[in-house]
């Protein structure tokens, strides 16, 4: 009796602690009358005729990121059994509102407040004071989004046995903290793009912000998690659990890919940047390089053309490209969409001989090309385009005669984020697994599916659901 | 009476029912089902991993006829149509039926057949 009372009151208190900070900070930060903000827009439009294109760019480019969402959604659930639709849905549709409001809190104020030592913002608490601005709600409109994409990242890689009250309290301390405080070391002035080597650590649209953070958090949850009920059998053979709609999935990366040219040509964030053709281009390439190079290898490795790699194949170019697409040429994006594309099957095959299981191989294509993409700056950079402008400092990789410099800052770089999203990860899911009795659900819950233990109903009730494998323990 | 319960690949149901129809039995009753019985299953891939199918998907097609000298004509006409000669045709199963009633009229026996 004694233990069931400890499990529901440290169920309770974790939300309490959370909703009570929350409030406290609201308090705190009440709203001072606006000062040199301009909430109306009036004075930011003399000051800037150019202003209208640039934030008719951003809204539209914002609205791009936002339907990757609907993309993630689709092929997180064509990749995943019918059985957990639901879940999934619940997943996606929650991590953007809630993140969204945690990130609106204080996320944001942490990643691109003014700095504290350059660790992490301390100004804009819920947007109020001078945040009030129409400037200010431009940008935090567009980051908005990013931070919400590498929330949903995760999703993919927990998928089908993750408690889902566990994932909304994780969509708030990743959007609440864990990216945002990274974020700042990197777009928010922060260390990282102020060390001494090149021109600082770069990334243009976030192949380390946004996913890597994702993809390392995604494998911090998996090993917490660890793998579904008849993925691995005794000798540690990985056996294969198809997902139930290649339609869905290929949907999926089609959305994905078009809202891509949003992440990357709006994080030019000025329509004046016409750099942004060069950054859709290679974007275009990286992305279908990508799924050559991924249906080349898996052809090579199993003798089949498997569309699941394909698909997957792009979205790693896409990743991969993401850091470095406003600085390098369209030749040098179809190399670093191709090594993508090769990185995310050898990723994928390489998690399942180690015994991680990651259902849509969230880890494979945001968390290794995240990485790449970061190193992929310091090699290709041409030195034909600065930080975010057309002035210098330019940035130069070491193929074009910048020196190991820009290189050694990218990995630096990478190794940060790395370690900080697995690390803060593996601490968060622990907490959780402590805090709600266990992150994961029953076993019976896991083989009926999440959706009816988890949400009291079937994805597809009225719609024929044809198991190919019913009879094998899953 | 008699039941001839005929498990058959799917493909083939179209041509063993234009058969029936021919001889002059219209009406049959199918169940989509999995079996085996010497045929190996089907080898997959998802994603880099294989997987295997067991139980491989067949048709069950029921009818009953009104007696026993019916049954022979029946039985060659869905197996002439359903052969192809590779492990996996299938097989006929035949049993007594003992009672039939139409259900929209209350008539029973073989005049409800």
């Amino acid at each position: 009796m004694a233990t069931l009372e400890i499990r529901r009151r440290s169920r309770r208190t974790v939300p309490l602690v959370l909703g009570a900070s929350l409030v406290l900070l609201a308090l705190l930060m009440l709203p001072v009358p606006a000062l040199a903000a301009d909430p109306s827009g009036a004075e930011t439009l003399l000051e800037n005729p150019d202003a209208p294109l640039d934030y008719v760019w951003i809204i539209i480019a914002a609205a791009l990121v936002f339907i990757m969402q609907g993309g993630f959604a689709m092929l997180t659930a064509g990749l995943c059994r019918a059985k957990n639709v639901v879940n999934l849905m619940m997943k996606n549709l929650m991590d953007f509102a809630i993140g969204s409001l945690a990130f609106f809190a204080v996320g944001y104020a942490l990643m691109f407040g003014s700095s504290k030592a350059g660790l992490f913002g301390t100004t804009g608490w819920f947007l109020a004071g001078d945040q009030y601005d129409v400037g200010h709600y431009l940008l935090f409109l567009f980051q908005v989004m990013f931070a919400a994409t590498a929330a949903t990242i995760v999703a993919g890689a927990v998928a089908e046995r993750l408690k889902v009250k566990a994932y909304f309290l994780y969509s708030i301390a990743i959007c609440a903290v864990i990216y945002p405080v990274y974020g700042h070391w990197v777009w928010g002035g922060g260390w990282l793009s102020s060390l001494p080597f090149g021109v600082g650590h770069v990334d243009f649209a976030g192949s380390g912000v946004v996913h890597a953070v994702g993809g390392f958090m995604g494998l911090a949850g998996a090993l917490v998690l660890g793998p579904r009920i008849g993925k691995f059998d005794r000798h540690g053979k990985a056996h294969a659990i198809p997902g139930h709609s290649m339609t869905f999935a290929a949907l999926g990366v089609f959305i994905l890919w078009f809202g891509w040219y949003g992440f990357n040509a709006g994080s030019t964030l000025s329509a004046l940047e016409l750099r942004s053709a060069v950054i859709a281009v290679n974007t275009t390439l990286a992305a279908s390089a990508g799924a050559v190079s991924s249906l080349i290898v898996i052809h090579r490795i199993t003798k089949k053309l498997d569309v699941g790699m394909a698909l997957n194949g792009a979205i790693a170019g896409l990743v991969g490209i993401t850091a470095p697409c406003a600085w390098v040429e369209a030749w040098a994006a179809v190399v670093i969409g191709a090594v993508a594309g090769a990185i995310v099957v050898l990723g994928v095959l390489l998690l399942d001989r180690v015994r991680v299981d990651d259902p849509v191989g969230a880890v494979s294509v945001h968390g290794l090309n995240g990485i790449w993409g970061l190193l992929a700056v310091g090699l290709f950079a041409d030195g034909t385009y600065g930080l975010y402008t057309t002035e210098g400092p330019m940035v130069v990789g070491l193929f074009y005669g910048g020196g190991a410099g820009q290189l050694i800052a990218q990995a630096i770089g990478a190794v940060v984020a790395a370690s900080w999203a697995l690390v803060l990860g593996l601490v968060l899911f622990k907490l959780l697994d402590l805090a709600l009795g266990g992150i994961r659900v029953p076993p019976q819950e896991e083989i009926e599916g999440l959706d009816i233990g988890e949400h009291g109903g079937k994805a597809y009730p009225n719609f024929t659901v044809v198991d190919e494998l019913p009879y094998r323990e899953s | 009476m008699k039941k001839i319960e005929a498990i058959v690949r799917p493909e083939r149901v179209s041509t063993i029912k234009e058969a029936l129809e021919k001889l002059g039995y219209p009406g049959m009753t199918l169940t989509e089902v999995k079996g085996h019985g010497k045929q190996k299953g089907l080898v997959q891939q998802w994603r880099g991993s294989q997987y295997r199918i067991e139980f491989l998907p067949k048709v069950k097609i029921e009818l009953v006829v009104e007696s026993a000298e019916s049954v022979g004509p029946v039985v060659n006409a869905i197996a002439a149509n359903a052969r192809t000669g590779e492990a996996g045709d299938g097989k006929i199963f035949v049993s007594e039926i003992e009672e039939v009633i139409r259900i929209r009229t209350g008539e029973h026996g073989v005049s409800a057949v």
